[in-house]
C-alpha cells in the first residue's frame, strides 16, 4: 500500500520534468509582463522558441513604449518586420460615409458575407451633437483584450504592432469577440465560400484571404501589403484621403492622397484621440474630431442620441 | 461494524433501499427510454451544428454567446451542491446530512458532466480541442475553466466514490450469486474492503483530506466561470462581485436541485424512512440561507450601477429592469426567488391554517382569476391586433400584467394552508422554481449585456441585431437535462443512492424519536 516517499518523488519529479517542455516552461515563457505604462499586459506569443523586445529599447519619437510585445529573432513571416509600429489615424471630418473602405477591405481579403473588417458606423455623441461617420478598424490595441483572453494564442501581438489572428490554430470559443470592446471582430458562422480567385492568390496569416468554418477574424492592417511597401487596402481606397497610415518609429503617416505628414504634429494639432481612451486598450488607430465638416454626416433623424449601443 | 453477511445483515430500511436497486419498474424504463430519445433528438441536433457550423444556432457575431454558454453556467452552478452537503456538512457535523450526502454528490457529478460538455458544445472548432493542451495560454480564463473543473470533476468523483467503499462491498456481498456484472463491478470498485480497523482509518483519513480540498476547488470553479464574463470590459459583466455573486448563485441552485432529487427519490424507491419530512425542512432553511445571500449579492450587483446610470451601463440595466428583458429579470427575481423563499417560511406560521376559515380565501377562485387574466395577457400579446382599434393594447397589457400579479398574490395566500399540510409538496414546487429561476438568470446575465455594446449594433445582417436560440439549441439544451437525469438514474440502479453504512452508524430513525436529526446541532 504504502509507496516509499522516495520513490514517490522520484515519479513526482519525473513527471513535472516530462511536463515541463508541455506546460511549465511554455507557460514562463510566455508570461511577459509590461514593466511601464499605464496598463500591465500580459501578450502571448506566437510560439516557444521567442525572447521578448521591449519597445521601450525602440527609439521612437513617440517616448517610451508601454507595452513589451513578444517577439522573434529571427522573424517568422507572421512576426512583422522589426523595428516598426504601424499606426493608423482617421479624420472625421473628411469622412463622408461613402464605404469605399469597407469594399476594398472584402475585395481584398474576400471577406465572408455579414462581415465588415472595417465598419462604417453612424454616431452621434449627445442630443445637441452633430451625427458624423466613424470607421472602425481593428485598433490592434496595445493592451489588446482580444489577446488576454485567446487560451490558444490563435491572436497574437506582433513587434510592429498589429494584433494577427491564425484562423488554422482558432477554436472558435468566441472569449476574442467577447472581450473586444470594438465589435472589431467577427466569426465565421458557416462555411465560407471559396473562389478560384481566393485559391489562386497566395495566403498566410499576413493575407488571410481563406476563411475557416467556426473561426474568428479581423482587420489585420494588410501586413502582406505593408511588405510589399504598399498601404493597407482601405487607406487607399479612401477617396477623401481621410485615413492615414504609417509608422510611429519613423513619426509619418501617409493617405491615399499621397500627403505625407508628421504623425505626432498631426495628432498635436488637430487633438487627436483615441476612441474611448478610458478603457485602457491603448489602440494603435487615433482619431481626428469631426469638426469643420465639409461633407454631409449621416442623416439626423435616424439617429437618436447614444443610438442603440449607450455608447457615451 | 460493518455486517459482511449478506441477507440478515440488512434491515427493514436497507432492503427497500436495495430492493430500489434491481426492482425495475415499467415506468422506469419508460423514464430510461423517453430521456434516451430527447438525447437523440439533441445528437441529431448537434450533429446539424458539426454539418453547416453553428450559423444553425441564433447566435451570431453580437451575441458570440449564449444559451449554450447558459447551460454551462447553470449546470456548473448545479454542481455546487456536493461541495457543499459533503464537505461543508461533513466538517461541521451535521449528523442529518447523512442520508443525502450521496444524493448531494451525484448531483455533482453528473451536472459537472453536462456543464463540462458544453462548452465543447459552443465550440465552433470541436476539432481543434487538443489545440488547448498543445497551444494552452495559462493567461486565458478558459484555462483556467479547463484546470479548475478538471480538478472540481476528479475531485468530487473521488468523493462520489470513496465515502461509497463500504456501501459497495457490502453489495459484493449482497450480489454474491447476482448477475456477473454486478459482481465484477462491485469486486473491482470495492478496493479489497473488509471493514478492518486500519482501512477505516484510512477511509476517515481520506474523506476529511477530500472534504477540505473539496472547498476551495469548488469556490474556485464557479468563480473562473464567471470570470469569462468578468474578465471583459463589457458593461454588466465588467464587475468585481462576479466571482462571489455566481458562487452564491451556484450554492443556492445546487441546494434546491437537492431537494428536487430528494422528493423524486423518496417518492420512486419509497425511501421514507431515510428521507422523513425533518430532511426537507433542515434543507429548507439551507435554502432560505443561501437564497438570502444571493438576494444580497443580486441587489448589490444591480443597485450599484442602477443608481448611478453610468453613460455604458445605461442601455442594459434599462432593458433589464424595465425594458426588454424586464419580464425574464423580474420572474428570475420573484417567481425564482421570493415566491420560494415565502413557500419556504410563510406556511410555518402558526395562524396559516385560520386562512382556510375565510371565505375570500379559497384557492379554486383564486386560481381561476390568475387564469383568465393570465389567458387574456397571453391572448392580448399574441393577437394584439383586433382590440387595437378600441382599446390602448400597451395599457391593456400593463393592466393584465397587474392583474395577473394581484391574483397570483391571492392565489399564493389561498394556496398557503394547503402547503402547511404538505411541506414536501411546497419544498419541491420552491426548489423547482428556483432551479427554473436560476436557468433564466443565467441567460439575463448573458444576453441583455450582449445586446448593448460599447458600439451601438449597426449595419448587422437582417436577424443578426437579436438573439433568437434556434431548435438545435433547445434540442441540445434538452438533451443536456435528459442526460443528467439519465446519469442520476442509472447511478441509482448500481450504486445505493443513499448511503448505507453512514446511516447504519447514525441509527434507525425510530429509535430515537425525532429520527435523523437526533443528533444535529440546533439551527
Amino acid at each position: 500500500m504504502s509507496l516509499p516517499r522516495r520513490s514517490f518523488l522520484k515519479v513526482l519529479a519525473g513527471a513535472v520534468a516530462a511536463m515541463a517542455p508541455l506546460g511549465g516552461n511554455h507557460f514562463l515563457h510566455r508570461w511577459r509582463l509590461a514593466r511601464r505604462g499605464s496598463a500591465a499586459a500580459l501578450v502571448a506569443d506566437a510560439g516557444l522558441d521567442r525572447h521578448l523586445v521591449h519597445l521601450a529599447d525602440v527609439p521612437t519619437q513617440a517616448g517610451e513604449a508601454t507595452v513589451a510585445y513578444a517577439a522573434s529573432p529571427p522573424p517568422p513571416p507572421e512576426g512583422g518586420p522589426p523595428g516598426r509600429r504601424w499606426v493608423m489615424v482617421i479624420d472625421l471630418a473628411k469622412c463622408d460615409g461613402c464605404r469605399e473602405c469597407t469594399r476594398a477591405c472584402q475585395a481584398m481579403h474576400f471577406i465572408p458575407a455579414g462581415q465588415e473588417w472595417i465598419r462604417v458606423y453612424e454616431m452621434r455623441d449627445h442630443d445637441l451633437g452633430a451625427p458624423y461617420w466613424f470607421p472602425r478598424p481593428c485598433m490592434q490595441c496595445d493592451n489588446a483584450p482580444c489577446v488576454k483572453v485567446c487560451p490558444v494564442s490563435a491572436a497574437w501581438k506582433r513587434e510592429d504592432g498589429i494584433v494577427i489572428q491564425d484562423t488554422s490554430r482558432c477554436i472558435g470559443c468566441r472569449f476574442c469577440i467577447a472581450a473586444c470592446p470594438y465589435a472589431a471582430r467577427s466569426f465565421n458562422w458557416v462555411q465560407p465560400a471559396l473562389t478560384e480567385a481566393q485559391r489562386s492568390l497566395p495566403d498566410s496569416v499576413d493575407w488571410n484571404r481563406i476563411h475557416r468554418k467556426g473561426t474568428t477574424e479581423k482587420c489585420i492592417f494588410c501586413p502582406g501589403l505593408l511588405k510589399e511597401g504598399k498601404l493597407p487596402a482601405c487607406v487607399t481606397a479612401c477617396p477623401m484621403g481621410a485615413i492615414y497610415f504609417g509608422d510611429q518609429v519613423e513619426d509619418a503617416v501617409t493617405n491615399s492622397q499621397d500627403e505625407t505628414v508628421r504623425f505626432s504634429e498631426l495628432i498635436r494639432q488637430n487633438a487627436g484621440s483615441r476612441f474611448m481612451e478610458e478603457l485602457g486598450t491603448e489602440p494603435r488607430v487615433y482619431y481626428l474630431p469631426p469638426r469643420k465638416r465639409v461633407y454631409p454626416g449621416p442623416p439626423e433623424e435616424t439617429l437618436p442620441a447614444g443610438a442603440a449601443g449607450g455608447h457615451r | 461494524m460493518i455486517e459482511r453477511r449478506s441477507g440478515d445483515a440488512f434491515s427493514l430500511r436497507e432492503h427497500a433501499l436495495l430492493a430500489s436497486m434491481h426492482a425495475t419498474s415499467r415506468s422506469y424504463y419508460a423514464l430510461v427510454g423517453g430521456l434516451v430519445a430527447v438525447i437523440i433528438w439533441g445528437l441529431i441536433g448537434y450533429s446539424m451544428q458539426l454539418r453547416y457550423g453553428l450559423g444553425v444556432t441564433g447566435l451570431r457575431d453580437n451575441f458570440m454567446w449564449g444559451v449554450y454558454i447558459t447551460n454551462f453556467v447553470f449546470f456548473i452552478g448545479v454542481s455546487h451542491v456536493g461541495a457543499l452537503m459533503s464537505a461543508i456538512l461533513r466538517l461541521t457535523g451535521a449528523e442529518w446530512r447523512r442520508p443525502i450526502t450521496r444524493m448531494a454528490e451525484a448531483i455533482t457529478f453528473a451536472s459537472l458532466l453536462m456543464g463540462a460538455l458544453m462548452p465543447f458544445v459552443d465550440m465552433g472548432r470541436p476539432d481543434r480541442f487538443l489545440n488547448l493542451l498543445l497551444h494552452g495560454r495559462l493567461q486565458s480564463p478558459i484555462l483556467w475553466d479547463i484546470m479548475s473543473i478538471g480538478t472540481y470533476l476528479a475531485g468530487s468523483t473521488l468523493f462520489l466514490y470513496v465515502p461509497m467503499i463500504p456501501d459497495i462491498a457490502l453489495l459484493r456481498e449482497h450480489y454474491a450469486r447476482g448477475p456477473a456484472w454486478r459482481r465484477r463491478l462491485y469486486t473491482v470498485l470495492a478496493l479489497g474492503w473488509r471493514g478492518l480497523p486500519a482501512q477505516k482509518h484510512h477511509l476517515e483519513t481520506v474523506m476529511a483530506v477530500l472534504a477540505v480540498l473539496i472547498i476551495p476547488i469548488a469556490i474556485s470553479v464557479h468563480t473562473v466561470v464567471s470570470w469569462i464574463m468578468g474578465m471583459t470590459l463589457r458593461a454588466g459583466w465588467n464587475s468585481t462581485i462576479f466571482g462571489p455573486y455566481f458562487v452564491s448563485g451556484a450554492l443556492f441552485s445546487g441546494a434546491a436541485a437537492v431537494v428536487t432529487a430528494m422528493a423524486a427519490f423518496r417518492r420512486a424507491y419509497h425511501l421514507e424512512d431515510y428521507i422523513t419530512v425533518q430532511h426537507f425542512k433542515r434543507m429548507g432553511y439551507l435554502v432560505i440561507t443561501l437564497g438570502v445571500i444571493y438576494a444580497y449579492f443580486t441587489f448589490a450587483e444591480y443597485w450599484t450601477p442602477a443608481f448611478k446610470m453610468a453613460g455604458h451601463e445605461r442601455g442594459y440595466l434599462s432593458a433589464v429592469l424595465s425594458g426588454k428583458f424586464a419580464p425574464l429579470f423580474w420572474f428570475t427575481q420573484i417567481g425564482g426567488l421570493l415566491v420560494p423563499l415565502l413557500l419556504l417560511t410563510l406556511p410555518t406560521i402558526s395562524r396559516v391554517p385560520r386562512l382556510r376559515e375565510m371565505p375570500m380565501l379559497q384557492p379554486r377562485p383564486a386560481l381561476a382569476a390568475v387564469a383568465a387574466s393570465a389567458g387574456l395577457l397571453v391572448f392580448v400579446s399574441i393577437s394584439g391586433s383586433p382590440a387595437a382599434a378600441l382599446v390602448d393594447v400597451a395599457a391593456l397589457r400593463a393592466l393584465l400584467t397587474w392583474a395577473v400579479a394581484v391574483f397570483g398574490v391571492w392565489l399564493f395566500v389561498a394556496l398557503l394552508p394547503l402547503f402547511r399540510e404538505r411541506p414536501v409538496a411546497a419544498a419541491v414546487v420552491a426548489s423547482v422554481l428556483v432551479n427554473i429561476g436560476a436557468w433564466i438568470k443565467r441567460f439575463v446575465i448573458i444576453v441583455p449585456t450582449l445586446q448593448y455594446p460599447f458600439l451601438p449594433i449597426q449595419r448587422a445582417p437582417a436577424g443578426w441585431a437579436i438573439y433568437h436560440p434556434t431548435w438545435v439549441e433547445w434540442s441540445i439544451t434538452a438533451a443536456a437535462l435528459a442526460g443528467f437525469a439519465l446519469i442520476y438514474i442509472l447511478f441509482s440502479k448500481v450504486f445505493p443512492i443513499v448511503s448505507i453504512w453512514e446511516t447504519r452508524e447514525q441509527g434507525a430513525p425510530h429509535a430515537s424519536g425525532a429520527g435523523e436529526v437526533a443528533h444535529a446541532p440546533a439551527l
